[in-house]
């Protein structure tokens, strides 16, 4: 589903890569933790499969996509593909529950009917339902996060890909919305977590991709956060 | 894509950045009025070329000497010069007018003042052949052919006067879109960063839509079409301006010359006028948001 073949990326401001020699490959339904301390080059992993940096050198590769070398005018339907989830929500403040989860629809097209169906039931997959019409400032932070996974996961994407999504939450907030992508991955939806959170990555027991300085320094199928913790 | 939802967010952005909005259309308003009002110039210019130009002609004024004694151009020096004047190629028609029936013009075009009718005298009034050319533009010729020649006391060229009233009012359009341009300039800037400011008070909502596959036209046509909104609703408004001014202002001071200046009329300025300053606005607002997009906001 997900496959880096010897990828390196580097910034133009910076000297060190940012990426170096990254091989990973992450099967379909697979759940994966991307883990490593801040600049070890999570974010800039998550953003090639996203086609938001081109690597300098390797191949990406995302369901049948060849991430890097498609044309700009395809990579819409690239994204179409692949949910995101973020630490800070991104929830659009001026827009209700439901709102929120139906515009991820709308711009791309989908037809009225579609949204009214699709939309409460993904409310409702996610633990939502009677929250529809709330407006995103009057959730709690772990309410608000499952509206992102909402949104994320209402077009069915085959990967979901999250950035520290429990990095704002308390612990026990983070099991529920850590119970909530085991949910979406038992669907078959291939998941993504970069993560700082041992606890969480301990519980688990999943496979672990460990970053340091850009280079993958272990790769356990079922690892915990620190070896020998 | 859906048409509603496109709608609904134009409409937003536009309320969102209402001054901004505002400060567009009237400016944009005042480029294309002042686009319209240059084109009108042009319009009335060609008007006065066709009603004047068929009436100019060279006018040969005769020595006292002919004016005095030779009432029908049967001897010479007039007979030859009428002679020389028909048989040139650029020349269409020459009548003689003597002394006498000089006087009858001269009563004729002051009737309305009597005083002055009463004051002239014939003997004052030269005799003079009125040539007509087939070109009033190559008058030029004839005036030098048959200047200083025995017999010609001075060659009037009317086209000469004509031209310089042509380009006063030439010199006024040029003026007008000189005026146009820089207005158009600013409305040009002003729609820039109306759209920058909008692209960023909707950055959340663009970098979503990005992520969830939207797109390039999706992101970026409500910001395209806030621009042709606003730069319609100005060219509206400039039309409604000149109309305006027609009514208020042109067509008394036209009514004033007594017919020098003709009037403009009120299909002039709804064709072709209008459709050009809505053609105008649309394509400048589109260009400029296109070219800001692609500039300004990251796709």
């Amino acid at each position: 589903m997900i496959r880096l073949d010897s990828v390196s990326k580097v910034y133009k401001t910076s000297t060190r890569p940012a990426l170096e020699g990254v091989s990973v490959d992450v099967d379909k339904g697979e759940f994966v933790f991307l883990i490593g301390p801040s600049g070890s080059g999570k974010s800039t992993f998550l953003r090639l499969l996203l086609r938001e940096e081109t690597p300098t050198k390797g191949r990406v590769m995302v369901s049948n996509f060849d991430v890097a070398k498609m044309p700009r005018r395809k990579v819409p339907r690239l994204r179409q593909t692949i949910g995101c989830v973020f630490q800070d929500f991104r929830l659009l403040t001026n827009k209700t529950v439901a709102e929120n989860v139906a515009f991820a629809l709308e711009v791309i097209g989908k037809p009225k009917h579609t949204i009214t169906k699709v939309v409460p039931e993904v409310l409702e997959l996610v633990g939502l339902e009677g929250k529809a019409d709330r407006m995103p400032n009057e959730l709690s932070g772990g309410e608000q996060q499952r509206v992102a996974i909402a949104r994320a996961f209402v077009n069915r994407p085959l990967v979901l890909l999250a950035d520290e999504p429990t990095g704002n939450l308390d612990p026990d907030t983070s099991q529920d919305i850590m119970l909530l992508l085991e949910r979406i991955n038992r669907t078959g939806t291939t998941v993504l977590m970069a993560t700082h959170d041992h606890s969480i990555v301990d519980s688990m027991r999943r496979r672990v991709v460990e970053l340091h300085l850009g280079r993958v320094i272990r790769d356990d199928k079922r690892g915990v956060y620190g070896v020998g913790r | 894509m859906r048409a509603s939802f496109v709608f609904s967010e134009v409409i937003t952005g536009l309320r969102r950045n209402v001054t901004m909005t505002i400060a567009m259309i009237l400016t944009t308003a005042i480029s294309l009025g002042m686009l319209g009002g240059g084109l009108l110039f042009v319009r009335t210019i060609d008007k006065m070329k066709v009603n004047y130009l068929d009436d100019v002609e060279v006018t040969v004024y005769l020595t006292e000497d002919i004016s005095a004694n030779d009432p029908g151009c049967t001897g010479d020096p007039c007979s030859s010069i009428r002679q020389a004047l028909e048989s040139n190629q650029a020349v269409e028609s020459v009548v003689f007018e003597n002394r006498a029936e000089a006087y009858e013009r001269f009563k004729r075009i002051f009737e309305g003042q009597p005083e002055l009718v009463e004051l002239a005298r014939p003997e004052a009034l030269p005799a003079s052949l009125h040539v007509k050319l087939f070109d009033p533009a190559r008058s030029g010729v004839i005036v030098q052919e048959f200047s200083g020649q025995p017999g010609v006391d001075k060659v009037d060229d009317q086209n000469k006067f004509l031209e310089r009233f042509l380009e006063l009012l030439n010199a006024g359009r040029n003026g007008t879109f000189i005026i146009a341009l820089i207005a158009a300039l600013a409305a040009v800037l002003l729609i820039a960063n109306t759209i920058q400011v909008s692209a960023y008070t909707r950055r959340t909502e663009v970098g979503i839509m990005r992520l969830v596959g939207a797109t390039r036209w999706y992101t970026q046509l409500p910001f395209l079409l806030e621009a042709c909104v606003a730069g319609v609703t100005g060219a509206i408004l400039g039309i409604g301006g000149l109309i305006a001014l027609k009514y208020i202002v042109l067509d008394r001071l036209l009514a004033a010359t007594g017919g020098a200046i003709p009037g403009i009329e009120l299909v002039e300025v709804l064709f072709p006028v209008a459709p050009v300053l809505l053609g105008v606005s649309i394509l400048i607002s589109a260009v400029t948001g296109y070219v800001t997009l692609r500039l300004y906001v990251r796709h």
